[in-house]
Formats: C-alpha cells, structure tokens, sequence
C-alpha cells in the first residue's frame, strides 16, 4: 500500500475524528452529570442538519452562519427535553430511563420521515467548497473547516467546564450531587444546563456535518453509535476522553475503511466490543 | 437447566421488582367466582382465536387474516424479548440477530439439503441459542446501558457479515423455491389459514414459557438479577448462569419465529431479518405493552401491529408520502409510558379494572 494512501486516510481519520468527538462529548457530558444515556443524541444531530438544510434552501443562509443558529435551538431543545422529560424520571429505574429517551430518538426520527421524507437531501451552494492541497495530500475544505470549528468548540467547552464558576459547579455536581447542593449549587439548574450545552455541542456537529454530507432522517443514527463508542472508550464523563476516543474511532474507522472498506464499522463496533469488556472504565473513566 | 418447582398457591404472584406494587389485584381474596369468571374470559378468548380467521377466511378477507399473523408472530417475538428484558432486565436492542439466524438457518438447510423447514426450525433454534450464548457469556459483564450498546453492535457485525457473505446470497439474500403445498414444505398457497394457526402455535409455545418462566424458580431468580445483580450474587445466584438461560431461551423463541417468517414471505435478506430496526420494533412491542408481565406483549403486539398495518395500506392508498407514522406514535407513546406508567399498557388496564 503506497504511503500517500494511508497518510490521505489518516488525515481524513482525524478530521472526522475531531467532530466525532464534539458529539461524544455532549453525551459524555450528560452522562457524567446524572448517568443518563440520551439515546436521541443522534436525531438531536439529525435535527441541527435538517436546520442547516432548511436555512440554507428557504433563506440563502450558508451552513457556516447557521452553526450559532444550530446551537441557540439545539440548546433550548436539550433543555425542554430536560425539563419536559428527563425530569421527570430521575429516580425512576434505569429500564425507564432508557426508554424515555429511546422512545424520544423513534419520534423524532420518524417524525423526519413523515414530515421531510426518507430522501437523501445535500445543502445547495455553500460557500466552503473544494480541495486543500497540502504537498500531495488532498484534504476537502468543509472536512478541514469542520474538524478546526469541531475542535474550537471542543477546546472553548474544557475552557467553560474547567475555568469558569458555572463549568466548576457542573463538575462539583457531577462529582456529588449531594454535596454541590449542600455548597449551593442547585441540582436542577445543573442537569439543565448540562443537556443545553451537551445538545448545543450536536447542534454544532450537525451544522458542520451539513457543510459535507446528505442528510436523512435516519443520519443520526451511525454518529450517535459511534458517539456512545467513544463515550464508552473515553470513559463515561471524561471530556479529555471523549477527545482522544474520537479521533482513535476516525482513524479505526478510516484505515479500516482502506483495508476492507465494507467492513470498516465492524472495526469500530469490535474495538467498542473489546474496549468495555477488557477496561469497561474507559481510556480516562472514573466509573 | 435447573428445577421447575411450582410454588404451593399457584394463583399468588409476587411483585416484581420495578413494578407498582398496588397495581396487582388481591387475587387470593377473589375467590372462586374469579376463576370462574377468568376461565370464561379465557374459553371466548380460544374461540375467537380459533374461529374469527375462519370467518375472514370465508369472507375472502385476507388482508385481515395477514395482519392477525402479523401479531402473533410480533407477540411472539415480544414475548421471546420480555423473558430477557422484561424478566431478567438485559435490554437487548440486537434479537434481530436471533429472527435472523433461525430465518437463514432453515432457509439454507431446506435449499442446499431439501431438509423440512419443521426440523430446519430446531436446527435453527439451536444455532440461535449457541450464537445467544457466544454473544451472552462476554456481554453479560456489562451492566445496563453498556448491554444495550454492545447488543446494537453485535447486531451490526452481524448484519455486516451477512450482506458480504455471498454463500448465503448477500445483500440480495436468499428467495425460497416454491414447494408443493404441503405441511412437510411448510408452504401453503391457496390460503394463509395455516399460517395463521402455525402463528398462533408459536405464540401459545412463547406465552407458555413466559408463563413457566414466570411461576418457576428460574423467574424468582430472573427478577431477582434484575432488582438488584450484586444482593442477588450476595444470595448465591449464579448471575451469568441465569442470563445465559433467558438470552437462550429468548434467542431459541425467536429463531423459531424467524423460520415462520422466512416460509410466510418467501424472500429473506439481510435488511428484512437482521435489521437494527427489528431489534427496535421488537423491543418497542414489549415495552409498549408491559414489561415484565405475562400479557404485555400480547397487548403490546394488538396495539401496534394493526396501527403499524394500518397506516401502511391507508398511506399507500393515499399517495404515500412520509410514512413512519406507527413509529412515530410508538415513540410518542414509549415516552409516554416511561413517564407516567413503567408498567406498560398492562399496568393501565389494570388500573382501571381496580377501579372498576
């Protein structure tokens, strides 16, 4: 195999890698606050690229200025899931809570398919097009610029967890919930902010994601599954995790994808299979 | 497999565990008019189980009939989900994967080697329970969500597997000759009437282990691993030893269906029997209509497969469009359910007969 081939591949490796890990950690966010799996975090990446497309097609807004939008109603929407549903089930079992949020993903998903229809759908005219050409290596620009936005949110979210008194609080709780509360630091307000921003993360993916692939009601689901593998390999709640799980998924899945290209996700799916049973902690898990 | 010991009041059941306590009725103090009365509910129930496909058989109503063979193959399904998800609580979003090789196995062993698809079945069931127990016994470490995720992925292989697996046809999949109607061929062309009472078989055989499941030891201990996995390993429970019982059982059940599917349609590939969106419907049934509770699948399986039906042949008459709106009432009402009543529809209807 000639070296440009497998360095094109790990390029293109990492630059999805980074926006894999944007998804990852919204989830991982969520789950290292109240251990509760959203299992629509991929229609909520459906969703932001149906905006994206709809912006794009009805209003001549290029996906790039509808990143913000994507990520001012994809955080509304994170937190009137919270408030409308995931309140409501906090103490209830686990079976419960899967399912709330498993039912959540069916309606939405299906709601796409009857409103919009199973078509395959691609943003007309974006302003970001065509090839980087770095020495020989070929890189698509939408991937380059996703991968940089993907990681500049990536970065000014660590920012917010780690420096800010707000990002403080979020972590106090998710270490303990009991103790935060007893400091003044309201619970509630916490689960709430922590499914705004892990579902304003998606919104940013998805408004990225449109810049380069169709999009179809049933998009969400491969991101979502890889995301919960790179949650599951970063370890549950790790930010830095999900970072280094979704750059490792990009590459598994890109030079997979040169060696047996029909096989590639079985890859993934394999290494998840033996990532949980040999350290089911994660790479940086505290569980 | 361990000892199926009665327990003395075959007519007292314990509360399982995530269930609402009040919602079961103080069947003891009922008495014998309630039995009475139940075995009257249970005798009109046969009849119109056994009777009404003939009326729609007269009727030359067959689009009815498909859809009574429908539910009681979703029922069957549901109920082979429920002894493991339900009663053991491994939520498994990959039992396609079980629908999958009892449909292939049968298919295969009948086109290569002329076996009857009736022995194909147990040929079947019993690569299922071997393929449950290869994916069960590494699984089972993992708890909760981590279960769930690991069963779509095993799902994934699969079905990944097989579309490349040009010896079983692919992603094309396999089209079964067309036989002489005969029960041996298990194929029947005149009339779906047998079909039908083979469903309806399949489903009794379902609802007969959840009910031996239910009232045997192996149903304590099954909710017991549920409640609470580490007091029940505190108690002596081999833990991974019963979830390989309900994830064998639970692949052996749905095996059998999956033959049933492959002589019913007569076209099997990988996206028709070995989906994720099977392992969701499935899941879906049991849910909808109770987990953990005998009758849930069946209720389950009478609601959603006519609305799921039903809103096919009414979109395909009115021009198409969107489909998907069973799934989206389904996914409506699953959030529902596990907001307001974890029970299922089996624990409403329950209410409401206490009040009544």
């Amino acid at each position: 195999m000639p070296t440009e081939v497998l360095l094109q591949a790990v390029a293109s490796g990492l630059l999805m890698g980074c926006v894999y890990a944007l998804i990852a950690v919204g989830l991982s966010l969520i789950f290292g606050l109240m251990e509760i799996v959203n299992f629509a975090h991929g229609e909520f990446l459906m969703l932001a690229m149906f905006t994206t497309f709809w912006l794009a097609l009805l209003f001549g807004i290029d996906p790039l200025l509808s990143v913000p939008i994507c990520a001012a109603l994809l955080f509304v929407l994170g937190v009137l899931v919270y408030k409308g549903i995931i309140s409501r089930i906090l103490s209830a079992p686990m079976l419960a809570q899967i399912f709330a949020t498993f039912g959540l993903g069916v309606f939405l998903r299906s709601a796409a398919q009857f409103f919009w229809s199973a078509d395959y759908r691609v943003v007309p005219n974006h302003v970001v097009e065509g090839r980087l050409n770095l020495g020989g290596l070929f890189l698509g620009w939408p991937q380059v610029v996703a991968s940089i936005a993907a990681l500049l949110a990536f970065g000014t979210l660590y920012l917010f967890v780690t420096r800010t008194e707000v990002g403080l609080a979020i972590q106090a709780t998710s270490e303990d919930r009991e103790a935060a509360a007893l400091m003044g630091i309201s619970s509630d307000r916490m689960f709430m902010l922590g499914w705004g921003i892990g579902s304003l993360c998606v919104g940013i993916a998805g408004a990225l994601l449109a810049n380069f692939l169709p999009i179809f009601p049933d998009v969400g689901f491969l991101f979502a599954l890889l995301a919960y593998i790179a949650v599951a390999l970063g370890g549950f709640g790790s930010i830095v995790g999900a970072l280094v799980a979704g750059v490792i998924i990009g590459l598994v899945e890109a030079i997979g994808g040169l060696f047996w290209p029909s096989f590639k996700y079985v890859a993934v799916f394999v290494l998840y299979l033996m990532v949980v049973l040999v350290r089911p902690q994660g790479l940086f898990g505290r569980y | 497999m361990t000892t199926v010991d009665q327990p003395s009041d075959s007519t007292s059941m314990p509360a399982g565990p995530g269930l609402d306590p009040t919602a079961l009725p103080p069947e003891r103090s009922r008495g014998r008019a309630a039995s009475a009365s139940r075995l009257a509910v249970g005798a009109i129930a046969a009849l119109v189980l056994l009777g009404l496909p003939l009326v729609l058989e007269a009727q030359r109503l067959v689009h009815p009939l498909h859809i009574l063979i429908m539910i009681c193959l979703y029922a069957t399904l549901a109920q082979a989900w429920n002894i493991l998800g339900g009663y053991a609580g491994q939520i498994s979003l990959g039992n396609a994967v079980f629908f999958g090789v009892g449909a292939y196995t049968s298919t295969l062993l009948m086109t290569r080697i002329g076996l009857s698809p009736w022995l194909g079945i147990l040929v079947g069931m019993f690569v299922a329970v071997l393929v449950s127990l290869a994916i069960g016994y590494p699984c089972f470490r993992l708890g909760g969500h981590y279960f769930a995720i690991a069963t779509i992925a095993v799902g994934e292989i699969v079905q990944t597997l097989f579309i490349n697996w040009r010896e079983v046809g692919g992603a094309s999949g396999i089209h079964l000759p067309l036989l002489p109607e005969a029960f041996v061929n298990f194929q029947f062309h005149s009339s779906k009437l047998p079909y039908y009472y083979i469903a309806l078989a399949m489903a009794a055989i379902a609802f007969g282990c959840a009910f031996l499941v239910e009232r045997s030891r192996l149903g304590y201990y099954f909710r017991a691993i549920k409640g609470d996995p580490l007091a029940a390993r505190s108690l002596g429970v081999k833990i991974t030893r019963y979830k390989l019982y309900a994830i064998a059982i639970s692949a052996a059940l749905t095996a059998m269906a999956g033959t049933l599917y492959a002589q019913y349609i007569l076209v099997i590939d990988p996206e028709s029997v070995l989906p994720l969106s099977l392992s969701v419907l499935i899941c879906l049934v049991a849910v909808l209509g109770g987990i953990g509770s005998i009758w849930g699948p069946l209720l389950g399986a009478l609601v959603l497969i006519p609305l799921s039906e039903g809103t096919r042949v009414y979109l395909a008459q009115s021009g198409g469009g969107g489909r998907a709106i069973d799934l989206m009432v389904y996914g409506a009402l699953i959030v529902l359910v596990a907001v307001f009543q974890p029970g299922g529809l089996v624990a409403i209807s329950r209410r409401f007969r206490g009040r009544g």
